[in-house]
């Protein structure tokens, strides 16, 4: 289980890495996305990985931490907000200038 | 009222921006944004003087107690930095309502979202929430900075937005880390948790470290740096004056965690080399303050070179640096933002109409300037703020730096500091005095077009703004000792986490408790 989240979270920064590297618009939106994910499940993991627990205090003898899960929902959510707000600010420098590069400037 | 004070400068503009979007009316929205504006300032007045009895006031969100709930901290640096925040937002926002609020959609509502982001950070005491705020504060500014539109602030906008995403993504991986390794994520908790054993502490350092670059981003430090200029050059006058003071609230959470949690755990995790990386800032901000071609890119090299200056502070971990630090953003972010508002006058006179020019490559420095209006009030403005910016003996820059010189000069790399801070000043000196040749005195070519009037808001906040150069420096007496009353409470990591950690409900205030 750990192993496996663990590879996880690696391969998904990986490749988040590496798209965000490219500098262009569209394969920077999609790395983003997949640090957030690999974020994600880090943030999961910090609570320590219990399986067939409820997040409940109380709710039986083994319990999982509720906080992280918390704390993950609230990073999903602005997440995405930014993600969709990227992806408009990029489709209207594309309109404007009818490049993707993150990065040039202006030509005088 | 009083126990519930602390949460009025989150409210004020949250309740404003709801407001404001309740009805899309321009009168509407530009009455209740200054408005709430004045009342936020005088709720910061407020908080500001009661905070000055030494007592912590802490804030506990729905009731729950600090290391399980979310907690607001008062303390004399959060008040002091709140009342930063309204005094700012006030003259430019006054100065947005000249016309620029309207060149697009949700101005206001933005404003006063950013401003609860900013005051959030500042007065928060749990670093989840701190990470909350960053984000409203960050959505709001993304938004603000893309207003009005031309492909140069979308651009900008674009590198802002994935710079600062990734930044975030950092944020979150500290904080797993932090509680994972600690099993907390207050403030206070978190020093007390750090100082005891039993917690891997290689996972605890690296945490810590990952939670400081991140404050470096936002602050500005150098290998962090280069998306500042490029932003805060793009965005139009009144937002790039309130962005003026967010490279700040990077600063006060590195002074915070540093005096707080590092101080006592891990002394040596800023030693060595967040002062090189500082002075390196303040070297390359003074290059490019000497390579910028408009007034608009000085002002946002200047902004670089006052937050290089102030990363300076947080290494000794002294009350005096921290003082100074205190003093120095207040001056730093007023006359930097004056500066702004000036440069968003002279460049709607440089196009002599009101395109706020964003999208037009850089003028060449020594071409003239059609249609400068000559009002008589902008000459003496800039000169005032220049001179405050360049730290000359009668306005508060030369306070700040006194103060800064004076309290860094015996750690170890003082001499190195004083050559770099006193350099980069003669540097700033050296190109306001050509920029205002440029603009006030080589300019006599006659304007083509008669040249539009100044909107009475725009000269009022402008002034207002630059007026606070010689007014921070008549106060230097109060401001410099409750700056200095800041600092030792600051440097009390016993007392800040006794009193959180003993947070009582909101309706019982802190000193009944006992």
């Amino acid at each position: 289980m750990e192993i496996l989240l663990a590879v996880a979270v690696a391969v998904l920064t990986t490749c988040g890495v590496f798209l965000v590297l490219r500098a262009r618009t569209f394969p920077v939106l999609l790395g983003l996305t997949l640090l957030s994910y690999a974020v994600n499940l880090f943030l999961f993991a910090s609570g320590r990985l219990r399986i067939d627990a409820p997040p409940l205090i109380g709710a039986g003898a083994i319990f999982a931490d509720p906080l992280p899960q918390a704390l993950v929902l609230t990073a999903i959510v602005i997440g995405f907000g930014m993600s969709a707000y990227l992806a408009m600010l990029a489709l209207r420098a594309l309109a404007a200038s009818g490049s993707d590069r993150v990065d040039v400037r202006p030509e005088p | 009222m009083i126990a519930h004070a602390p949460i009025l400068p989150i409210l004020i503009p949250f309740v404003a921006a709801l407001l404001q979007l309740a009805r899309e009316n321009q009168r509407w929205q530009r009455g209740v944004g200054l408005l709430a504006s004045v009342l936020l300032l005088s709720a910061t007045l407020w908080l500001l003087w009661l905070a000055d009895d030494g007592v912590l006031r802490v804030y506990a969100l729905g009731g729950w107690p600090a290391p399980f709930g979310i907690v607001l901290v008062v303390d004399r640096l959060a008040a002091a930095m709140s009342v930063l925040v309204a005094s700012l937002a006030l003259p430019a926002l006054l100065y947005a309502t000249a016309g620029f609020d309207a060149r697009g959609r949700h101005f206001q509502p933005l404003f006063q979202l950013q401003l609860m982001g900013l005051l959030g950070a500042f007065l928060t005491g749990d670093l989840f929430n701190l990470f909350v705020f960053f984000e409203v504060m960050l959505l709001a500014s993304y938004a603000l900075l893309a207003h009005a539109g031309g492909l140069a602030r979308t651009r900008a906008g674009i590198a802002y937005v994935v710079l600062n995403l990734l930044g975030s993504s950092v944020f979150l991986i500290a904080l797993g880390l932090l509680y994972g390794a600690l099993g907390t994520l207050n403030l206070a908790d978190l020093a007390q948790r750090l100082a005891l054993d039993g917690h891997d502490r290689a996972l605890a350092r690296l945490a810590c470290a990952l939670l400081i670059a991140v404050f470096a981003l936002k602050a500005g430090l150098l290998p962090l740096s280069f998306w500042l200029p490029a932003a805060y050059g793009a965005a139009g006058a009144p937002v790039a004056a309130l962005f003026a003071v967010m490279t700040k609230v990077g600063i006060v959470a590195i002074l915070r965690l540093q005096a707080v949690a590092l101080a006592p755990a891990m002394p040596d995790l800023l030693a060595g080399w967040l002062t090189t990386l500082a002075l390196a800032t303040v070297a390359f901000a003074a290059l490019g303050v000497l390579a910028a071609t408009r007034l608009r890119a000085l002002a946002a090299w200047l902004i670089l070179l006052s937050a290089g200056t102030l990363l300076l502070t947080p290494a000794p971990a002294s009350e005096a640096a921290s003082a100074a630090a205190i003093y120095y953003s207040l001056h730093s972010t007023l006359a930097g933002a004056a500066l702004f508002l000036i440069a968003g006058v002279v460049g709607t006179a440089e196009d002599a109409e009101d395109t706020e020019d964003a999208g037009e490559p850089c003028r060449r420095a020594d071409a003239p300037v059609d249609g400068l209006v000559r009002a008589r009030w902008i000459g003496p403005a800039f000169l005032i703020v220049a001179a405050t910016l360049a730290g000359l003996p009668p306005f508060s820059g030369f306070i700040a730096k006194l103060m800064l010189l004076s309290a860094l000069r015996e750690t170890p790399a003082g001499a190195a500091i004083w050559l770099g801070i006193l350099a980069a000043g003669f540097l700033t000196m050296i190109v306001l005095t050509r920029e205002g040749c440029r603009l006030f005195l080589k300019n006599r070519a006659p304007a083509e077009r008669p040249p539009a009037p100044i909107a009475w808001q725009k000269t009022t906040a402008t002034v207002l703004l630059a007026a606070a150069g010689p007014l921070l420096a008549l106060l230097a007496p109060p401001l410099s000792a409750y700056a200095e009353r800041a600092a030792r409470q600051l440097h009390a990591p016993g007392a800040y986490v006794a009193g959180v950690l003993g947070a009582p409900t909101p309706g019982t205030r802190p000193e009944n408790r006992q």
